[in-house]
């Protein structure tokens, strides 16, 4: 019963990619490496030729830290240079090369208008030949979100948008629809404990908030490592402060 | 010492110097009276990044030849010509639509007057430009003739006045004249697109490469206008090429009709022919010059980072140009780094166990933070080797977590025992992920 199912369901899936058309021929993703992750993502790990959208939490949401270093752990296992398109230039650099993300691949594209760095997005993701395009962006609007989505589709090439805000009260604006396939929410967690005082491997709490023609759902994860693959975390989330205070907390 | 003038080597000195400036500059250049140059820069000042860079820079680049040089940008070539000459400063900017208040109080000799008409002028009582503009034209007219005001006309810009750029013969250069004038963006976008072949064609038969490009627009009320574009490298590449001007054709204003468009490779270098395919394995390395000056050309600032060697977090990143040699190397990765650093440290207090402890609480941005775990300190030393000034000084970091999970990078300035290393008040100095 449930093979003839799973055949129904492969069937009508391929059914429905030929409707879709051009977009189903560049098909193929970058999967995390993560069972639980990559299950629940359609096609097994994050596609290409579309667009994701990363944003962090709380206090996240100004500085973008996490979300920032999330998209670089991405681009860092994709193939091919990276163009980074921002107008705060704020970015330091060292951070993204203990990711995996090697200083002769990126190429930064700073403007002075919010605007632009969209404009600068499609024409990097439209050129074809980049591994992963990243934009830090305030405003990414049901069109904007359309244009860049199509263009990825016609290319291949992943596009990563990092959402970052000027104040933490306008992140609302996340909840407003846009074309991205899949929309993450980055927050920090405490890290993982050690048995030494000190700080661990950073964690963070993930939610996949919209995945398209997916489900949604939650992670616990370990930050990005040396080649900006996650994990799942197996510290604890809660109760840290059973496993032994910090000498220096006191 | 004394020298006897030499016009004639002089005006082939400032020819020299004209044609140094239309490969650097702008694609219009021109010689004006006997002591200067005429240049419309008009769309080309933003691959110098901006109006003020280009001409500080130019006025550095005579001064590095023991040359003083001045220099004026204004609307008109006449409130130019008269400002440059009236100013003390090096460099002045005319506002847009300011010419009036700059130019009325300069002295009428700096109208491009014939010498008897402006001494004639003077015994009438005419001192400033301000004054004679402000006088009836018909009386000036049947005294003087047409001159007075068309020259008036031309500085205020009510009369316009196309600068005749100077030529050399070995430029590679295209030309299309219409009999008809076009001005629909799609007719110049196919006009554009076929002088950019027949100029690649040029370019290949010299085995020359483009590296600035001119578009100039010969419109048929006699205004010309230009549009520069700039790459990277040596380009003839048809594609690579006709894009950077099809990006913006919507900057050209057709105004009553084109009657000509010429296309010329001011700037061109050595590009040879290279094998593409000359491997068995197919090799996956994409050339992203074309990319960068899509965006160069558009204004933007492309860069990527490098390291450098400096063990001061923000003296270790250097901007490199984007299509510099790619360095294999990188940042030793020992310590964590934050992904957000800040420009400059923002203050913050802190209850700390002196000398090495890291705080207990820190309040940054009037928001207390406990401090839950912490790691440190990494202990940076001023490079006394290069600024004297840092002898003593000493930042010690120190990365804290607090209750949510916030992770920090903070330093003290000093090492906590001795006041001649710092200050030890506290900073905030980047976010980590």
């Amino acid at each position: 019963m449930s093979a003839v199912r799973a055949q129904v369901l492969a069937d009508l899936r391929d059914r429905i990619s030929a409707i879709e058309g051009e977009s189903a021929k560049k098909a193929g993703c970058l999967p995390f490496g993560v069972a639980e992750i990559d299950t629940i993502l359609p096609g097994g790990g994050l596609a290409h030729g579309a667009l994701h959208e990363f944003a962090g939490g709380g206090a996240g949401t100004v500085d973008g830290a996490a979300a920032a270093l999330f998209a670089a752990g991405i681009a860092a296992r994709t193939e091919g240079p990276i163009v980074w398109c921002l107008t705060r230039p704020d970015l330091f650099f060292p951070a993204l090369a203990q990711v995996g993300l090697l200083p002769k691949r990126v190429i930064f594209v700073e403007s002075d208008k919010e605007e632009d760095v969209a404009a600068n997005m499609e024409e990097a993701i439209s050129y074809g030949g980049c591994g992963a395009v990243v934009g830090e962006m305030v405003r990414l609007p049901m069109v904007v979100s359309r244009r860049l989505q199509l263009v990825a589709e016609k290319t291949g090439t992943i596009a990563l948008a990092v959402r970052r805000w000027r104040r933490q009260t306008e992140a609302n604006d996340f909840g407003q629809p846009t074309a991205s396939t899949t929309r993450w929410r980055v927050s920090v967690l405490p890290s993982e404990s050690l048995p030494v005082p000190g700080i661990g491997r950073p964690r963070w709490f993930l939610e996949l908030m919209r995945s398209r023609a997916g489900e949604c759902a939650e992670f616990y994860v370990g930050a990005c490592d040396g080649q900006g693959r996650i994990d799942i975390s197996t510290g604890s989330a809660d109760g840290q402060d059973q496993t032994g205070r910090s000498r220096y907390s006191g | 010492m004394l020298v006897d003038a030499d016009p004639t080597a002089d005006a082939l000195a400032l020819d020299r110097i004209g044609l140094w400036a239309l490969g650097h500059y702008s694609p219009i250049v021109a010689v004006d009276g006997i002591d200067g140059l005429v240049l419309d820069t008009e769309g080309a000042d933003h691959l110098q990044g901006g109006e003020l860079p280009m001409i500080t820079g130019m006025v550095n680049m005579f001064r590095a030849r023991k040359l003083t040089a001045r220099i004026a940008i204004a609307d008109t070539w006449g409130a130019a010509h008269a400002c440059v000459r009236a100013i003390n400063r090096d460099t002045v900017i005319v506002p847009r639509g300011e010419i009036m208040r700059a130019v009325e109080k300069l002295p009428i000799s700096l109208l491009r007057l014939q010498e008897k008409v402006v001494q004639d002028l003077r015994v009438l009582g005419f001192q400033s430009i301000g004054e004679l503009s402000a006088t009836p034209r018909a009386p000036l007219a049947l005294r003087f003739g047409p001159e007075v005001g068309r020259r008036l006309d031309q500085t205020f810009g009510r009369m316009n006045e196309p600068i005749d750029p100077i030529r050399t013969t070995d430029l590679v250069e295209v030309s299309r004249s219409f009999q008809e004038p076009i001005g629909a963006a799609e007719t110049i976008n196919k006009y554009v697109g076929r002088l950019v072949v027949q100029l690649v064609a040029e370019l290949e038969k010299r085995g020359l490469g483009a590296r600035r490009t001119d578009l100039i627009v010969h419109k048929i009320d006699n205004t010309i206008q230009a549009i520069r574009a700039g790459t990277a490298k040596p380009a003839r590449d048809v594609a690579w090429l006709s894009k950077l001007f099809k990006d913006r054709t919507e900057k050209i204003e057709p105004g009553f009709g084109i009657e000509k468009l010429v296309l010329v490779a001011v700037l061109a270098e050595p590009l040879v022919e290279e094998q593409k395919v000359s491997s068995l394995v197919e090799e996956k390395t994409s050339d992203m010059t074309p990319l960068i000056d899509i965006f160069g050309n558009r204004g933007q600032r492309v860069y990527r980072f490098a390291p450098f060697a400096s063990d001061v977090p923000e003296r270790s990143v250097q901007r490199v140009s984007a299509v510099a040699e790619a360095l294999e190397n990188t940042w030793v990765g020992h310590w964590r780094r934050p992904v957000r650093l800040f420009d400059r440290p923002e203050q913050i207090q802190a209850i700390a166990m002196m000398p090495d402890y890291p705080p207990a609480t820190i309040t940054w941005r009037g928001k207390r933070h406990r401090v839950k775990r912490a790691d440190g300190p990494e202990r940076i030393f001023g490079e006394w080797w290069m600024r004297p000034n840092e002898l003593e000084a000493v930042r010690d970091y120190f990365v804290i977590e607090n209750e949510d999970g916030e992770r920090f990078w903070i330093f003290r300035s000093g090492d906590g025992v001795d006041p001649e290393t710092g200050s030890h008040k506290w900073f905030m100095h980047g976010i980590f992920a």
